[in-house]
């Protein structure tokens, strides 16, 4: 295993602080290299240390701050620290702590470059470092990307070990016996006799001590957490209404706003008529802002109302008005000039189609909400000197930037306390609810407020998923596909987020065609090609971000071409893989559905294989097609993760997974008419349904030493694995989602 | 008006058309019930009525004319409900941000059919929207609350 000088070269660094009656372990930012020239930005405060662990008296705490948006984050770190540190996990609290540049997210970075995941060259790693490098001079603390497990996996076990290895270090000193004598358990140093030393009474000692650094991690074989069935902190409150989420917090004197902004997004209130909503029951105060009204009121159901009332005078929309334009534009896309980037080549493509017998096929992929169950919400206390803001969000660090900016403070007077989500998928890395609540509160200040957006603004203010569209052309011969060209054009979620955050992104936008271009295939001849489509109505990163889309037009453009061949869709695929790990995800779903035996009548399998944050996921999908619409009994998914750190959390993830990517691919899909979102709750855009949800068997495999999340890619194989089923029973193509407007579910 | 919730009497003095989801969230700052859509299209706000699950999204506070237990009178972390225990048990919970109104709609169609087969789970249950999707661990704890329930 890694000692931690490895883990130093990458500038990560691990020392200990006093803290009141006790110890703080944890993590200096960027180490001061005068060399590099991406630390000339860095400030002379960047050195500052940020705690994973702190032990006093009053007992253990672990810092977990990745924000838990219902993925398990605050359990798994606990899980990583506890592991090395040798503390149970009912010894612990936890807490997200500050934001602090020095949580920024390493592994994120693997991401944001043009590298294929699994690309280890010199280029690639020399690029991915580069970036984590910025990543950390911006400070980027990221929820996201289904980075939580790899940017933590080595970071909180070292935090843990090192904590554990100073602890042994005091106790030497406090008893006399030699550290190689001693050994812990339970967050006890335990003597050669048997006696136990809490380290709640070796900490004050610990303070003064030079941290122990020089550690070695532990070999799997000795984990007792990890891979291991563990209860997660949070399912007894999660169980008994006793979670408290964003929406949930009181404060004394605190009062209750809402909002209705611009339906179309991003433009200006022009004016408007308040006259019915003053003098309502319980509304205290009407406010104009730019862009839209805010109703402060002492009940959150007296504040809808009375925006209700209000009537509105919004600007136009700074995007096409009616959904056919959105569509056009993305169909007129596949020019020279909006050339993002050839992603492929392999092989000689246009020679290989000329005079050949040519497949073609066009794909779409709409607009999708986010829209987790928890609405939009946020409490603030603004005071003259400084800013409380109480929220969930997944770049915690931004919030308190943004919010300093724009009431002209300094960073340091704002105060974010991250909170437990009631899920997110991407909706909670935007501000639209950091804004408003700080644009109220600075107009009551000394007063509490807390914001919450009603469904419908909710669903209206919602950054979609990106609305793309994919063009196929290929060939096969001997029964083998022999020719896979893929245009992709799609606007770039990626461009619309990063704008918005103020941190454009260089390069070409990787996302585009992710999951297509790093199919693992080895076509003869292939080429991928990602267009950009101009901005249109502004997106976001949805549960997988780009592969949701272009994985869904590879794999179901190259079901359609081996169906054109005559062979079967999972030995062809598997002749086609050309990568051990997708390989064995490909062999894991085939052996789990026991493919190829025979199918009850009316019934169909489908599978595809996609590659999302460094994850190759297989999916087998098995439906009936019944009288009452087609139904889904089964799906089978297999995914290469490293490790599985957290298995009970796994595979209740990646069911997840399954069922938001084949809900949405079904069920859901946001179109625009005069400038606004159609959908406006549930009914209109639902995902799935209990009565919907087939049995799903998760398995996840540790072939490859490169550890990976899973929040993201159970999302992008589900989609097209169901298309290819409906293709098998139905011998009909769905080549545009959601799927309902061509085929009836049950 | 008066509303008895989870056996203790609320003098509340509110519209009558206000929904019971927001006298309990806002005014009497009961907050395990859920807002979610405000249509009845989520199911986070099911709390009982006499024992029977109804969306408090929808029931006017004037028309209220039962006990309403909420998540927090149905049990507690040191006292859990037996359906409680089995989502404990199964780890339903991803976000948890449905679960209060899933283990209530649970609790109570476990009160009118004791036996349920895959089918009337999966139709009483298809109400409440997870947005996790956390529909196969659900089914398996209605299941062994069903069990439990059996056995008390």
């Amino acid at each position: 295993m890694g000692r931690l000088k490895t883990i130093a070269r990458r500038s990560f660094l691990i020392g200990s602080a006093a803290i009141l009656g006790g110890v703080a372990f944890g993590t200096y930012l960027v180490k001061r290299d005068p060399d590099n020239p991406l630390n000339a930005t860095a400030n002379a405060g960047d050195a500052v240390f940020n705690p994973w662990v702190k032990i006093n008296a009053d007992g253990i705490t672990l810092i977990t701050p990745h924000t838990d948006i219902g993925q398990g984050a605050a359990s798994m770190q606990a899980m990583l620290i506890a592991e090395e540190l040798d503390v149970e996990l009912n010894q612990i609290t936890t807490t997200p702590g500050v934001p602090a540049g020095a949580y920024y997210n390493t592994a994120l970075a693997g991401e944001t470059v043009p590298f294929r995941s699994n690309d280890d060259s010199f280029a690639a790693e020399a690029m991915r470092s580069t970036m984590g490098a910025v990543m950390k001079v911006l400070g980027a603390q990221v929820t996201g990307g289904s980075t939580s497990v790899p940017d933590s996996f080595d970071k909180l076990r070292m935090a843990g070990a090192v904590a554990r290895e100073t602890l042994k270090a005091a106790a030497a000193e406090e008893t006399g016996f030699d550290v190689g004598e001693l050994k812990t358990e339970a967050a006890a140093v335990i003597l050669p006799d048997g006696a136990r030393v809490e380290y709640t009474t070796l900490a004050a000692r610990a303070a003064g001590l030079e941290p122990v650094t020089d550690v070695v991690l532990r070999d799997p074989s000795q984990w007792r957490l990890i891979g291991k069935q563990v209860e997660r902190l949070d399912v007894v409150a999660k169980s008994t209404g006793t979670q408290t989420f964003g929406i949930d917090l009181k404060l004394d004197g605190m009062v209750h706003a809402s909002v209705r902004m611009n339906p179309r997004k991003g433009a200006a209130l022009q004016g408007f008529d308040a006259t019915a909503a003053q003098g309502m029951r319980g509304v205290s105060q009407i406010i104009g802002l730019p862009y839209g009204v805010a109703v402060i009121a002492d009940n959150t159901w007296r504040a809808f109302r009375a925006l209700d009332e209000i009537e509105y005078d919004w600007a136009r929309a700074p995007y096409p008005a009616e959904q056919d334009t959105h569509w056009a534009e993305v169909a007129a896309s596949f020019t020279a000039d909006r050339l993002d980037k050839e992603w492929r080549h392999d092989g000689d493509v246009d020679a290989a189609l000329e005079g050949a017998d040519v497949v073609e096929a066009e794909y779409r992929a709409p607009y999708v909400a986010h829209q987790p169950l928890e609405p939009l919400s946020a409490m603030a206390l603004v005071t003259a000197d400084r800013v409380d803001i109480w929220v969930a969000h997944q770049i915690p660090g931004f919030v308190e930037q943004r919010v300093a900016k724009r009431l002209g403070m300094e960073t340091e007077q704002i105060f974010l306390h991250n909170q437990y989500a009631g899920g997110s998928f991407g909706h909670r890395l935007e501000f639209d609810n950091v804004d408003v609540v700080v644009d109220v509160a600075r107009e009551v200040m000394g007063t509490p407020v807390k914001l919450t957006f009603s469904r419908e603004e909710d669903f209206a203010q919602d950054y979609p998923r990106q609305i793309g569209m994919g063009r196929g052309r290929g060939a096969h011969a001997d029964g083998k596909v022999t020719v896979l060209d893929l245009d992709i054009a799609t606007v770039s979620s990626t461009r619309s987020q990063s704008g918005r955050l103020g941190a454009p992104v260089p390069g070409p936008d990787t996302q585009i065609a992710a999951g297509a271009w790093n199919i693992r295939y080895a076509v003869p001849d292939m080429r991928v090609r990602a267009y950009a489509v101009p901005e249109l109505a502004p997106t976001s990163s949805w549960r997988s971000v780009g592969a949701s889309s272009a994985g869904f037009f590879a794999e179901s453009f190259l079901d359609e071409l081996i169906h054109a061949a005559g062979a079967d869709p999972m030995e062809e695929r598997l002749r086609l893989t050309n990568d051990p790990d997708a390989r064995a995800v490909l062999e894991a779903v085939a052996e789990m559905s026991n493919w190829g035996s025979p199918l009850g009548p009316r019934q169909g399998r489908g599978v595809a294989l996609v590659t999302s944050f460094g994850v190759p996921t297989a999916e087998v999908v098995q439906v009936t097609d019944t009288d009452a619409g087609i139904k889904i009994d089964r799906v089978w998914i297999a995914a290469e993760v490293g490790r599985v750190v957290d298995p009970v959390t796994f595979e209740n993830v990646v069911a997840g997974g399954v069922i938001w990517g084949l809900g949405h691919a079904m069920n859901s899909e946001i179109t625009y008419s005069d400038g606004r979102a159609e959908q406006d709750n549930y009914h209109l855009a639902e995902g799935m349904r209990m009565h919907q949800c087939p049995i799903i068997e998760v398995r996840g495999l540790e072939n490859n030493p490169a550890i990976r999340g899973v929040g993201g890619p159970p999302v992008p194989p589900a989609a097209p694995a169901l298309a290819n089923a409906i293709f098998a029973v139905r011998g009909k193509r769905l080549r545009e989602m959601p799927f309902f407007h061509t085929v009836d579910f049950v | 008006m008066k509303l008895n919730v989870n056996g203790k009497s609320h003098e509340v003095d509110v519209e009558d058309d206000m929904p019971l989801l927001w006298v309990l969230r806002d005014e009497l700052g009961i907050t395990g019930v859920k807002y979610g859509c405000g249509i009845a299209q989520c199911g986070a706000c099911t709390v009982h009525v006499d024992g029977v699950a109804v969306r408090s999204c929808q029931l006017a506070a004037g028309d209220v004319d039962g006990d309403v237990t909420t998540i927090e009178g149905l049990g507690s972390p040191d006292a859990l409900h037996a359906v409680q225990e089995a989502w404990v048990e199964h780890q339903v919970a991803q976000c948890g941000y449905c679960q209060s109104g899933q283990i209530m709609q649970a609790a109570s169609f476990l009160d009118l059919n004791a036996e349920p087969t895959d089918d009337q789970i999966d139709q009483a249950m298809s109400g409440n929207l997870c947005r996790c999707g956390t529909y196969p661990r659900i089914r398996a704890a209605v299941k062994t609350a069903a069990t439990k329930l059996q056995g008390a």
